[in-house]
């Protein structure tokens, strides 16, 4: 009954692998393209999705823009609350947008396809964060000069402002994921994954704004940094791994 | 080396209700197995436990002869499952739905056998298309233009006929028998009844743990 040749289809003899056998197959090497794929897909949703990118920027903006009106337009009063002021939202506008990093994924059944690759599900994971991102947290770094403007945030500090946020927004990228990925699986999980991630999303936000507020007082904003970059370090190193169990639990479930 | 699926004691629980217990099974390469039973019967459980997806499962499974746990790796790269969900993005066209699952597979991003795999499905001309725009039946088929386009001995399908129209339905079933005869092996649930064949087989799952292996 079983026949000794697996191989099927029998089309498939100039397969670019070479000799591959259909019992002993090896994608190693495939990995590469399977990230780049992943990255490449998950642009492309998005561009085609404006709305989705959009939403967390307008939040931010409007966040910032109704402060002055509802404290009070004292430049002096605005300048020393801007740096807590702008972290506080875009740490809120990035947070707004986790919930959907794998919902969709989830209810058309491409996690379940995601889950059941041979490739390594924490590179793929780490590629869908990486476009998140791209796509949110990269924007609201490159805003966020323009709103302190408006938040009359001190000369000089606007550069150390988009780069703490830029640094930082990939830290909260990456452990935000990890709360999406438990939480997908729950038909209202939003405010659950605000709970679980909140506590997390401490650290950075009190180095975060704590580097812009250094570069005001003209302490040199070189320590906050470091911290940043060593806090992204720790969850390049350690969030994908949680993800992809977070995922699996979520699908095992 | 030729393939074989084992299970043995197989049972699971949900909601203090035993879908199935004690299941011994040996599928092997050649075969069609067809799992049966009514609705809520656990069809799609066991189809998730065999393919690696559930845990949660009381029992042992063995991939050629090695426990699952050790030969995930290489159980994953044989197996080809297609679920409830067709797992194709309504903002993407078929073929870059195609192309992220030829990525995934670890091929070579080519559009040569993606197009191949759509013509294949009576899909040719929808190439560019959104696939939100298509029908039911349509986006299905483009997951089932997988079975082309990522060759794999083992398919675990779940409800591949869902949404096909006749013609479709006959070419599936004659594909599932030639991808049998050529030594790969098929695992599926449907209502639809299947042409007899040397090659299918069929395991009942009934209420209450009146499971039979036939």
């Amino acid at each position: 009954m079983p026949s000794a040749d697996t191989r099927m289809n029998g089309s498939d003899s100039k397969r670019d692998n070479g000799d591959r056998q259909a019992t002993a197959r090896e994608p190693r090497g495939g990995l590469t393209v399977a990230v780049w794929a992943t990255l490449k897909r998950d642009l492309t949703l998005l561009m085609r999705r404006r709305s989705e990118v959009l939403n967390p920027l307008v939040f931010f903006a409007l966040v910032i823009t109704l402060f002055p009106i509802g404290i009070s337009p004292d430049p002096e009063l605005l300048a020393t609350i801007a740096p807590g002021l702008l972290w506080v939202a875009a740490l809120l506008a990035a947070l707004l947008s986790l919930d959907s990093l794998f919902r969709g994924d989830y209810e058309d059944g491409s996690l379940e396809q995601l889950l059941l690759t041979p490739q390594p599900l924490p590179m793929l994971g780490l590629a869908k964060v990486a476009v998140h991102w791209l796509l949110t947290g990269l924007p609201l770094a490159l805003m966020a000069p323009v709103l302190g403007i408006m938040l009359a945030l001190p000369a000089g500090s606007y550069l150390i402002l988009a780069f703490s946020l830029a640094l930082g927004t990939a830290s909260l990228s990456l452990i935000g994921a990890i709360g999406a990925a438990l939480t997908v699986g729950l038909s209202r999980g939003g405010v659950l994954l605000s709970l679980l991630v909140l506590p997390l999303y401490i650290p950075v936000l009190i180095f975060g704004a704590g580097a812009v507020q250094a570069a005001i007082m003209g302490d040199g904003a070189a320590a906050h940094l470091a911290i940043l970059g060593a806090l992204l370090a720790l969850s390049l190193m350690l969030a994908p791994w949680a993800i992809a169990a977070s995922l699996r639990i979520s699908i095992n479930g | 080396m030729t393939l074989r699926l084992q299970a043995r004691g197989l049972a699971c629980e949900r909601d203090d209700r035993w879908l199935f217990e004690d299941l011994d099974l040996d599928i092997r390469g050649g075969e069609i197995v067809r799992v049966e039973g009514p609705n809520g019967s656990g069809k799609t459980t066991l189809l998730k436990i065999l393919s690696g997806q559930l845990a949660d499962y009381h029992g042992e499974l063995f991939w050629n002869d090695r426990p699952m746990r050790q030969a995930r790796q290489a159980f994953l790269e044989n197996l080809l499952y297609l679920g409830h969900a067709p797992g194709v993005k309504a903002a993407l066209t078929p073929l870059e739905n195609l192309a992220w699952y030829q990525a995934l597979a670890g091929e070579a991003v080519h559009e040569a056998p993606r197009l191949a795999a759509l013509e294949s499905v009576g899909l040719a001309g929808f190439e560019d298309v959104p696939a939100g725009q298509l029908s039911a039946g349509q986006q299905r088929r483009v997951a089932l233009a997988r079975l082309e386009l990522t060759p794999r001995p083992l398919w675990v399908l779940d409800e591949p006929f869902t949404a096909i129209d006749r013609h479709g339905v006959a070419a599936l079933e004659e594909r599932l028998v030639v991808h049998a005869r050529s030594g790969g092996c098929v695992l599926v649930t449907t209502h639809h009844e299947l042409k007899a064949s040397e090659e299918l087989r069929h395991i009942r799952l009934g209420r209450g743990g009146q499971d039979a292996e036939r």
